[in-house]
């Protein structure tokens, strides 16, 4: 071998051997695994080919967990991308108190979702939480937002929304403030409206930077399960119960480890396809400078 | 005349409208430190006169070691940062300025650690971890982390970025491969190392899902699991502890970006991240 | 007169002596338990755990590890990775689950001898209930409960109740909470009735209660089969979901855990069905006067045993599953146990414990916390089946659902049962 491969060999070796230690291997050994039963005790596990598969799609509350994971990834991903970009065109504006409104947009991200769930438990809390004490100023009625199956999954979407928009933000800020500014002074000449040059202009150019950050939506929408474990385990009667909180709870509270393995192949082939679309449709038309 | 008139009016309505979400996105953490910073009768009640006090802040330190949950995860974002710094380094350089056989397929499946995050593969990488006799240490919750796509992915973009004449005059000073990477690149791509070293801070200090499972005692926990074990006992909730030690736990990199804002945004926009 | 050679003997024999102590003894322990209830549990357990450790020399690690469910999660995955605890404070109704996972060794197989077996005896049987299978004691209690009412006595005199007297039967309990409801002018309710947990980890013990009250057990001991679909069983469903449902006492919809005790704080709620650990939580922070009363019945009070017992792992060695025993036996003498029930409002687990002065004294002076122990006649054991968790969820699920209105009681009990039968029938051919 030429000594140029044998370095860049060695130079890749410590990180690809991880890699392919935590990601690659483990999904492969998922799907090996979803192939067999649950071992219990000392007893070796059988091979039960796609027994698990077919056990997957009787259970209800599988398919509860995909429409919900399917509305939730719906939901969060426009409006919180959407309410990024509003953010970053009003932040880079000069706009009064600038840097004020973009720690303020920012700071959710800062904290551990965790911390984020607790605080909006708080708020949802019946009768004396925040948002009930609004609405009674406004005479409405009594809410139970994370105990009503109509409003509890909604209600993690705002908790989500909440979180991340601001995240984006940073991107589309950093995005539109190295656009060149003779693209808007040949637009004003020309008479072009603000709303004409946002949509003919900015918007195209900045799609580089609206798919990074769709595909990082869509990896959270998948991803980030810490608000349900804390606010809601999944009820009321599964309204809040997306994929991953079904593979966690399947496989660490119920130890069924062979359903989980399966659940987690699907979640995988959701996020292939999810990115196979990402990269091959949109980024065909996305305009890179 | 009526457009000149129409835009002061469109502006002004847009700022009004960008400071009331601002204030609607503060909205929780503002209730959250009042609860935190008044007594606990006070939580669901607003009142102005209400005395300030440090007395959560104090039940919540001596109900759970947040010192040690503290230690726990700056050691462990350490680690990963370090760790994460090198090998992405190494690798990155190896996809950018060097050829062999089969790179490019190997760098596609690199990138398949983007769409498959270590997150999704619970259940496998508990098991490996608990193989190799490593399950409860702060190593586990690190090394799932180690070989990060996204790091070699930014770092090779960056070194591809790196002008060919400075590379070459290095190796005409008859530096080696390692010497040109620490002398010519390494340096060149200090936008990117600060934007993706804060990146990877954030995400690995607020992470809670893997640290949960791979963690059982006190001596590995970092502070996102010390926090969701502290709050949620079966007693009735006491919101203001509740809430102070939220704040606690978030304090760090809460203060860390308030201190650091501009180089947060800016190293973004330097590192070219779009 | 004394041999050279003997006194050299026991001089050797007695340096010798703590070297061979040492290696038969233990150095340390490790133990999960849970914090279920308020107050500074987690530093009466260090106290405990530092006396121990002068007394016997053994020193024994408590490890704080959430609520009932996340130490039962943290137990089982420690022990699969080989760091576990020894021995750990988990759910009484547990147990089949954990023999399941082949994790369990019985105090038999650890060894009692008369002695020990007398100490098994002196626990009141109603906690004992959820440890026998196979004809083996596979735990001992530790903090155990039962599920009683905390009522707000200032709320009782406001609309002309007898503060001292609870009501006993279902109608005269539906009664009560509607009439402690108060709304405001615009109908909004500032004061609930009553408010029971459904959430996940707790419905099945509201319900537990409910069935017993009924007069209906909700499985067999060998915990193989479920009676959810029984009529009785129904009845209990149809009256849980009466009290929002047609009297307007409680809120419907699901309301959780966490949230009932500081809501009855808050004046919320006036009456709560919670746990007796609460007890010492509730009398440091309550504003207003309150009262304790066992649960009603559809005829007569029945309650239903919650709380935690000591399991003992595999995982350890023979010397390491000695100690931990000795550790049980040590924290379960009846003055600890006094200590331990007065502290945080847990029942003690003997009568002995009661007998002794302190906790004589402080019953005295404080009613209340007599009152849980008083209704241990009349209680019945937590839901407890193999896969427990996977039947508590189905369960939970059903009511939950009942409660939201989406499904009726009898059809959400019939589902209930269905599922949970798919999920037991491997375990009924043993």
């Amino acid at each position: 071998m030429r000594r140029e491969t044998i370095h860049a060999w060695l130079l890749l070796l410590p990180a690809l051997v991880l890699l392919v230690a935590f990601t690659h291997w483990p999904a492969i050994a998922t799907l090996i695994d979803s192939l067999y039963a649950t071992p219990h005790g000392s007893r070796v596990a059988p091979f039960v080919g796609i027994d698990n598969y077919t056990d997957l799609l009787d259970d209800p509350v599988f398919w509860q967990a995909l429409r919900n994971n399917a509305w939730y990834a719906v939901a969060t991903i426009p409006v919180s991308i959407v309410i990024a970009f509003l953010m970053a065109l009003a932040v880079n504006e000069a706009l009064p108190g600038r840097s004020l409104l973009r720690m303020a947009y920012f700071l959710p991200t800062m904290l551990p979702m965790i911390a984020v769930a607790n605080i909006w438990l708080f708020f949802y809390t019946p009768d004396y939480g925040l948002f009930d004490r609004i609405m009674a100023l406004f005479g409405g009625g009594r809410h139970n937002w994370l105990g009503d199956p109509t409003t509890a999954l909604p209600a993690m979407i705002a908790v989500a929304v909440w979180k991340e928009a601001g995240f984006f933000m940073i991107f589309y800020l950093a995005a539109l403030q190295t656009m060149p500014t003779d693209l808007r002074e040949a637009a004003a000449l020309e008479g072009s409206s603000r709303w004409n040059y946002l949509r003919r202009v900015t918007l195209p150019l900045l799609m580089p930077t609206t798919l990074f950050v769709l595909v990082n939506a869509v990896i959270n929408a998948f991803r980030v399960i810490d608000h349900i474990v804390v606010m809601t385990r999944g009820g009321p009667d599964n309204a809040t119960t997306l994929l991953l909180y079904y593979i966690y709870e399947v496989g660490f509270r119920f130890w069924d480890t062979a359903a989980a393995a399966t659940a987690t192949v699907v979640l995988l082939t959701i996020m292939a396809l999810a990115a196979a679309f990402q990269f091959g449709v949109l980024g065909r038309r996305v305009h890179y400078r | 005349m009526m457009v000149a008139l129409y835009r002061p009016i469109g502006r002004n309505l847009e700022t009004v409208g960008a400071w009331l979400l601002g204030l609607l996105w503060m909205l929780p953490l503002l209730y959250a430190v009042w609860t935190a910073f008044h007594p606990a009768i006070y939580a669901t009640h607003f009142d102005p006169a209400a005395p300030l006090t440090f007395a959560n802040f104090k039940a919540a330190w001596q109900a759970a070691p947040f010192t040690r949950y503290l230690i726990n995860t700056v050691m462990l974002v350490t680690l990963i940062l370090t760790a994460q710094f090198v090998l992405c380094t190494l690798a990155a350089f190896a996809f950018a300025r060097l050829t062999f056989p089969g790179r490019d397929l190997l760098f596609a499946v690199v990138l398949l650690q983007l769409m498959v995050m270590p997150d999704v593969l619970l259940v496998e990488n508990y098991r490996t971890l608990v193989q190799l006799h490593l399950a409860d240490t702060i190593l586990a919750i690190a090394l799932p982390y180690l070989g990060s796509a996204f790091g070699i992915f930014l770092l090779r973009q960056t070194f591809l970025t790196i002008p060919q004449p400075l590379d070459d005059a290095a190796r005409l000073e008859g530096c080696g491969l390692l010497a040109r990477l620490w002398r010519v690149y390494v340096p060149l791509a200090k936008p990117t190392y600060i934007a993706y070293g804060l990146v990877s801070v954030s995400y690995h200090w607020n992470n809670f899902l893997w640290p949960l499972i791979i963690t059982n005692s006190v001596t590995t926990r970092p502070l996102t699991v010390g926090l969701a074990v502290f709050a949620t006992t079966d007693q009735g909730i006491d919101w203001s502890i509740v809430t102070a030690a939220t704040l606690m736990t978030s304090a760090p990199l809460l203060i860390a970006f308030l201190l650091f804002q501009r180089q947060f945004v800016q190293s973004f926009m330097r590192a070219g991240i779009r | 007169m004394i041999h050279r050679r003997s006194l050299l003997a026991v001089s050797a024999a007695m340096l010798a002596a703590p070297a061979i102590l040492r290696a038969q003894t233990v150095e340390k322990l490790t133990f999960y338990y849970p914090i279920a209830v308020g107050g500074p549990l987690q530093a009466i357990m260090d106290d405990y755990c530092k006396a121990f450790q002068q007394e016997t020399g053994i020193a024994v690690e408590p490890v704080y590890a959430g609520d009932y469910s996340q130490t039962l999660i943290k137990a089982l995955a420690a022990i699969r990775a080989g760091t576990g605890p020894q021995f750990a404070v988990l759910l009484a109704a547990e147990m089949h689950s954990l023999q399941d996972q082949d994790i369990l060794v019985s105090l038999d197989e650890i060894g009692l001898d008369a002695d020990g077996k007398k100490w098994l005896g002196s626990f009141y049987p109603a906690f004992m209930a959820n440890s026998h299978a196979d004809g083996k004691t596979w735990s001992v209690p530790f903090q155990r409960s039962t599920a009683i009412f905390y009522y707000n006595k200032a709320a009782f005199q406001e609309v002309g109740l007898d503060a001292e007297k609870f009501p006993t039967t279902w109608a005269a309990l539906a009664t009560t909470a509607e009439k402690l409801t108060k709304r405001d002018a615009s109908g909004r309710v500032t004061r609930w009735g009553i408010k029971m947990a459904g959430d996940l980890g707790n419905a099945q013990w509201t319900f537990g209660a409910l069935a017993n009250q009924a007069e209906q057990k909700l499985m067999n001991e060998a915990g193989t089969e479920v009676y959810f679909n029984q009529p009785k069983t129904i009845d209990a469903m149809s009256f849980w979901q009466s009290l929002s449902a047609e009297h307007h006492a409680t809120p419907d919809g699901v309301s959780n855990w966490p949230q009932l005790s500081p809501d009855f704080l808050e004046g919320n709620t006036a009456i709560i069905q919670h746990t007796t650990g609460n007890l010492t939580n509730v009398r440091d922070k309550a504003q207003f006067p309150f009262g304790v009363a066992g649960l009603a019945g559809k005829n007569s009070p029945h309650t239903v045993v919650g709380g935690g017992n000591m399991y003992f792992f595999k995982n350890a060695s023979p010397a390491e599953r000695q100690a931990s025993l000795r550790f049980a036996r040590w924290v379960s003498q009846p003055e600890r146990a006094a200590d331990w029930s007065m502290r945080t409002g847990y029942i003690a687990t003997s009568p002995a414990a009661y007998e002794t002065q302190t906790l004589k004294d402080f019953v005295t002076k404080f009613p209340a916390a007599n009152v849980a122990r008083t209704f241990l006649p009349v209680a019945t054991g937590e839901l407890s089946v193999h896969e427990n968790q996977r039947v508590y969820k189905v369960l939970t699920d059903n009511i939950q659902a009942c409660l939201n209105g989406s499904k009726p009681p009898a059809r959400a009990m019939a589902d209930a049962q269905g599922d949970a039968d798919r999920i037991l029938k491997p375990y009924k051919r043993t």
